[in-house]
């Protein structure tokens, strides 16, 4: 048992683990969206398919799956039928350096490793998502271009506008609570947030990051991209079936990478406050355990969040969300830049 | 160790940059002409990163910097131009954009 | 050996994706083949141990200027490209022998130089080592592309305002 081989198994384990997660969350998230949308409009969601509805996004799944799947003649077919696979891939590449929980060292036959609860650990973390995130444009507008249509093209150039404008507020509050961690590690992040969260310690940050992040998955009051009322259907206009629902499963990984960030970055990603964990001082399996269930505790709640927002608030018009995003998240994340070094600088 | 020799990172350099300036010379559209250009920063972006590690200097990495934001401004107000362009002339093909004043 | 299977990989990859882009027709298909040339290359950087730069090539070239390439080209509605009547029709006859020349010129003296000169494992491309050099021995010239960005910017600005535009008559 050679310590690569002990390695690569860890890696591949840990790969798998982390898709069928996700892609249970998404088939769970299907569902919750409906029951949770139903509430909030004074109605009972989808119910009948099982137990409270629970069987729902299968019977979804199988729709989908016998649909015909029609490619019209007029379409660019290579990009068409790229399009819902390339912006999958960012989605689920910004999960790859997202952190669980802390290590645990442990013995595979003789060989001592330290399993790190993510994927990988690169020393650029929060630039690698950075640099990510600016790649889920691509599947939009090739969508939206190899359509052949004109809503589609101008749902896919409205959408990767809105994307790369409200890249820069996240990109600037991001560089605040680097300036606080001081390292671009997103474990050396979750570590400097042992003492206060950084929801507590940069609020204006968290603003402007969660409004970048709403804007950034395409989800209301941000949607206009998609809306039904407003482009036919934006830039899924000519899609059925598989590949429309891989469309809806990017947007679904997106929401759930982006919750994810939001916990790690702000609210202090698996660490468990008021030190309760030290005083309970349990066998370090255990510890790992509760650590990983406050993880997913945090970004199920943030998850709720968003699902909380999108039938609360009314959708922005294109001109309001570009004047939003420029005109007053960018001065207000340059601001807010400035306030942390000059804070930084006198009690630091 | 790394086995990879710095040699093979400047041949690999020597063939973009070579298929860039084929790229400027045969194609006839503007945009694609630009992107040729940029594939002859990156030959050069990737000599200079090769010879930072190489000659273990942060200079080489210092400069890469500097001529990917020379790129960016580069592209931004070139691509200006080529929009200006087309709305006069409603075309991006070099070879029909060859009178001085109209 | 497995450094030299990467390397083999994403060297090819990115040759034979340059050569697509100055080879398709269509301006679309060329830009998403420069989006892989600039993949590949950012993974050539990984293996000469720049981090800090791989991530930023990938995020500046491939999620900006190839975004800002692709609005231009679908703004414009560019379709794939014809010959214009009186064109050189035998330019590539001549470019290509030119060219080959060319890269064996540079290739000879680059190849016969450094042969036995192999990647270090240094901690140049660090972020804490960048970070550091950048902003004490060169903090002047990262101030001047500051101000070379907010000199492109307006000049970008005043060129796409609509009054440059002649009425025909």
């Amino acid at each position: 048992m050679s310590p690569v081989l002990v390695e690569l198994i860890v890696v591949v384990v840990k790969i798998l683990v982390v898709i069928a997660v996700i892609f249970l969350t998404v088939l769970g998230l299907t569902l919750a969206e409906r029951r949770v949308s139903g509430f909030i409009q004074d109605r009972l969601g989808p119910n009948r398919v099982g137990p409270q509805g629970f069987l729902q996004p299968i019977a979804d799944a199988i729709k989908f799956f016998v649909k015909e799947d029609i490619i019209p003649s007029h379409v660019e077919k290579l990009f068409y039928v790229l399009a819902p696979g390339i912006i999958l891939v960012p989605a689920l590449m910004t999960f790859a350096v997202i952190p669980f929980g802390d290590q645990i060292i442990t013995y595979f036959g003789n060989v001592e490793t330290a399993i790190r609860f993510q994927l990988a650990d690169l020393n650029v973390g929060v630039l690698y998502i950075v640099a990510i995130a600016s790649l889920g444009v691509y599947g939009l507008v090739i969508g939206g271009w190899s359509s052949n249509n004109k809503y589609s093209l101008m749902g896919g150039l409205r959408s990767s506008s809105q994307m790369i404008s409200y890249e820069i507020p996240m990109g600037l509050a991001l560089v605040s609570v680097l300036m606080m961690s001081g390292s671009l590690r997103l474990q050396d992040v979750v570590y400097d947030q042992y003492q206060l969260w950084n929801v507590f310690r940069q609020p204006l940050a968290f603003i402007i990051f969660l409004v970048a992040a709403f804007a950034e998955t395409n989800r209301l009051p941000f949607d206009l991209p998609e809306a039904e009322q407003e482009l036919v259907g934006g830039y899924h206009t000519e899609y059925s079936s598989m590949k429309f629902s891989s469309f809806m499963l990017a947007e679904y990984i997106n929401l759930i990478t982006s919750s994810a960030l939001i916990v790690t970055l702000f609210f202090g990603g698996w660490h468990i406050p008021f030190g309760i964990l030290e005083a309970l001082d349990l066998p370090v399996l255990w510890e790992q355990l509760l650590q990983i269930i406050s993880f997913a505790v945090k970004t199920g709640l943030v998850i709720f969040f968003y699902l909380w927002v999108r039938w609360s608030l009314p959708r922005f018009r294109f001109d309001q969300l570009m004047r939003l995003g420029w005109k007053s998240l960018v001065p207000l994340g340059l601001a807010n830049i400035v306030l942390t070094a000059i804070v930084m600088a006198i009690f630091v | 160790m790394i086995e990879v020799p710095v040699s093979y990172f400047l041949v690999l350099s020597a063939i973009l940059f070579a298929i860039g300036v084929l790229g400027v010379v045969i194609r006839r559209n503007a945009i694609v002409i630009f992107m040729s250009i940029e594939l002859m920063f990156n030959a050069a972006n990737l000599v200079f990163i090769a010879f930072s590690n190489y000659l273990n200097n942060i200079e080489g990495q210092i400069f890469v910097f500097m001529v990917m934001v020379v790129a960016a401004a580069e592209v931004a107000v070139g691509l200006a131009i080529i929009v200006a362009i087309y709305r006069i002339r409603e075309t991006v093909h070099v070879d029909e954009i060859k009178l001085l004043k109209w | 050996m497995l450094h030299m299977i990467l390397f083999f990989t994403f060297a090819v990859i990115a040759v034979l994706s340059a050569v697509m882009v100055i080879a398709h027709r269509n301006p679309v298909y060329s830009a998403m083949f420069l989006v892989v040339t600039f993949f590949s290359l950012a993974g050539i950087y990984i293996l000469l141990l720049a981090h800090f730069i791989a991530v930023v090539h990938i995020a500046v070239y491939a999620g900006a200027i190839m975004v800002l390439f692709l609005f231009v080209v679908m703004l414009l509605n560019l379709k794939t490209e014809t010959r214009a009547p009186g064109a050189f029709r035998y330019m590539i006859y001549l470019a290509l022998p030119l060219v080959v020349i060319l890269f064996l010129e540079l290739g000879h003296v680059v190849f016969h130089g450094y042969k036995a000169a192999y990647v270090r494992e240094t901690s140049v491309g660090t972020v804490e080592h960048l970070g550091k050099a950048l902003f004490s021995s060169y903090v002047l010239p990262f101030e001047l592309t500051s101000i070379l960005l907010l000199v492109a910017m307006l000049g970008a600005l005043y060129l796409s305002k609509r009054k440059l535009t002649i009425e025909k008559d």
